[in-house]
């Protein structure tokens, strides 16, 4: 019976155990629920927060908060000029970006090849900006890994992404053939729709988003040219939202307004492809996967150590019943103890998880290969954490407890087995 | 007040089968001070443990206040030794881990007396056996013959019926040893009913009665 007396009586033992336990050995025990907690959190955070980084970037260094973009159907958004007119009157846009986009060809070292040799080209996507906008929407130019950035007034003149150039291209892959021994300064053969241009890279792109990694960028208006084109309309409008603005309700407005008739409208998220989705919940399901085993390994080591210390203290547990404690309060102090070492543990978790790791790791992302990480630790997810360690480490704490509490009053007291 | 009839207590060692106690009839009244003695194995001690209700007979009856206690489940003699009993063991047996005035007040908050009212009676228990000044000592630091006197304070704090006594003066030095039998000595003059077993002649003159056990059978029980 866990009637109120039980737990008075039990929570007295606990109290006075837990004062007068060895510091190392309650510090060590709060290590290790402190360990586990970090474990519950943080393995599914970083593993989530890999996805999570790709989207995060996706947003801060291409589509911003809400992207129009053209129509399948379409080469470019129509009508754009009053789109645009129509979007820069909404109070909560903060920013935007107006992209040209092309398919087209480079070649490098075209002067010094023979008639018999394969050409150094490779399919592009060519992506026109207008430099100074593009970089205050996505800090493109904090991506240049060599050379640098396009300029305002630039012509000519182009950044080229890593992917397209062999030297930073990893591994053979089907169907991409990186041009070779290019650097900033070496001359480009860029043919558009027929149009050739020659032109001088400026510097290389470096982001982790495959998008821009695999494409070439020149200036707005000298795309045009090349393609052509004597219309205002772009083939893609990034809009950056004010802080607390819905994108969803956001791209519902638009759309209301009509310009779904016009251009495709979506939020950031929808512009993903499904397959980052799919990873990430794939992510998410190991993360879990691993935690439950840190969660079993919480278990077992709290079962371990109230087993020790009930099994050394038989003799005690023996004289408390002896006296006439009854055997529940006797359990429910052991129950009390494993509810402090695992608040005690999260707490501390929740100090260092929220006071210095996720702060930290969103001031400084991890650096992996394909996305700057961060640490997804939302606070719901993390209660729900805290609760399962929690009851595990009650239930991991009670079953010894029991397990010696039920053992003859006698036999305990004179040590017999 | 306790009545055993027929008490037969045997251990089994795989086939083997000891009897510790064979068929043992004994009788105490309120008030008594009795002391069972006998030589190493005579089975004193375990007669201890059955009549205190810490172990069950293998057949037998043990009859407390009329109450068949070799009936009663778990539960109930928990509650028994709880309100009825006292215990005072060889080797002390405090929770290191509790201050002398923790030992003593828990059994009375198990009883159900609020934190202060507990410790109020712990006091004058400790206070009554010359440990006013040792309240907050931990058994660890305080001498043999103190723990047994805290031991003995813990026994008598909730006014037991009965206070059992196993080889009280055994691990004590003769000093700390005439201290404590001066202690028995006041609670029985002030009524109080003990049953204790002893193996040296010296304290077991502090008792009204004597008796002696060999073999598991009682071979004399005399007024001193």
């Amino acid at each position: 019976m866990f009637s109120l007396l039980n737990i008075r009586v039990g929570f007295y033992l606990a109290l006075r155990q837990l004062r007068r336990a060895s510091l190392w050995t309650t510090g060590l025990i709060v290590f290790v629920m402190l360990l586990t907690f970090l474990n519950l959190v943080v393995v599914t955070g970083i593993l989530v927060g890999l996805i999570e980084g790709i989207n995060e970037s996706y947003r801060t260094q291409y589509t911003g908060d809400v992207i129009i973009s053209a129509l399948s159907t379409k080469d470019y958004i129509e009508d754009t000029p009053s789109v645009l007119a129509f979007v820069k009157t909404l109070p909560q846009v903060s920013m935007l970006t107006e992209r040209y986009q092309a398919g087209g060809t480079a070649e490098a070292n075209y002067w010094n090849r023979t008639s018999n040799e394969k050409p150094n080209a490779t399919g592009v996507q060519v992506i026109g900006i207008n430099p100074v906008e593009e970089d205050a929407f996505t800090k493109l130019g904090s991506h240049i890994i060599e050379g640098s950035y396009l300029a305002e007034g630039d012509y000519d003149q182009i950044l080229v992404g890593k992917y397209l150039l062999a030297k930073y291209a990893f591994g053979e892959q089907p169907g991409l053939t990186p041009l070779r021994d290019v650097s900033p300064g070496s001359k480009i053969r860029l043919t558009i729709n027929g149009a050739v241009r020659e032109v001088i890279v400026k510097g290389v792109v470096g982001s982790k988003i495959d998008l821009l990694a695999a494409s070439v960028f020149l200036p707005a208006a000298e795309l045009r040219t090349i393609m052509g084109r004597s219309d205002q309309n772009v083939k893609q409008i990034g809009i950056r939202l004010t802080p607390g603005s819905d994108p969803i309700a956001f791209k519902n407005l638009l759309l209301a307004s009509g310009i779904g008739e016009k251009a495709k409208v979506q939020t950031f998220e929808d512009s993903i492809p499904n397959g980052v989705a799919d990873i990430k919940n794939t992510f998410a399901m190991l993360g879990n996967g691993f935690s439950s085993i840190g969660l079993v390994v919480a278990a077992i080591t709290i079962f371990i150590v109230i087993f020790i210390n009930a099994i050394t203290r038989r003799k005690f547990i023996g004289i408390l019943k002896g006296i006439g404690i009854s055997g529940r309060a006797i359990e429910i102090s052991y129950i009390f103890q494993s509810l402090f070492y695992a608040i005690i543990g999260s707490a501390i978790g929740l100090v260092v998880l929220y006071g210095v790791l996720v702060p930290a790791v969103a001031a400084h992302p991890i650096d992996f290969p394909f996305s700057d990480g961060i640490l997804v630790a939302p606070l719901f997810g993390t209660s729900v954490r805290i609760l399962l360690l929690v009851l595990t480490t009650v239930i991991a704490g009670y079953l010894p407890a029991r397990m010696i509490v039920r053992r003859n009053t006698l036999d305990s007291i004179l040590g017999r087995n | 007040m306790i009545e055993v009839k027929n008490l037969v207590k045997s251990f089994k060692d795989g086939e083997r089968e000891t009897r510790v106690l064979k068929g043992i009839n004994f009788s105490a009244k309120a008030g008594e001070f009795i002391a069972i003695m006998g030589r190493s194995g005579a089975g004193k001690s375990t007669l201890l443990y059955q009549m205190s209700l810490l172990d069950e007979p293998t057949s037998g009856e043990i009859l407390i206040n009329g109450k068949e206690a070799h009936l009663m489940s778990e539960h109930e003699k928990m509650l028994f030794r709880l309100s009825e009993f006292g215990y005072v063991f060889q080797d002390y047996a405090l929770l290191p881990e509790l201050t002398a005035l923790e030992n003593v007040a828990l059994p009375l908050i198990m009883q159900g007396a609020s934190r202060p009212a507990a410790e109020e009676k712990a006091t004058a228990a400790l206070t009554r056996v010359g440990l006013a000044s040792r309240l907050g000592n931990l058994p660890s630091q305080l001498s043999g013959g103190e723990q047994q006197r805290v031991s003995i304070s813990r026994a008598i704090a909730h006014e037991p019926d009965v206070l059992f006594a196993d080889e009280p003066t055994a691990n004590l030095d003769l000093e700390s040893s005439a201290t404590v039998m001066d202690i028995f000595k006041e609670l029985h003059a002030a009524g109080q009913t003990i049953i204790m077993v002893t193996h040296e002649e010296e304290f077991a003159r502090f008792a009204e009665r004597v008796v002696k056990l060999d073999d598991g059978n009682i071979i004399s029980d005399q007024p001193r």
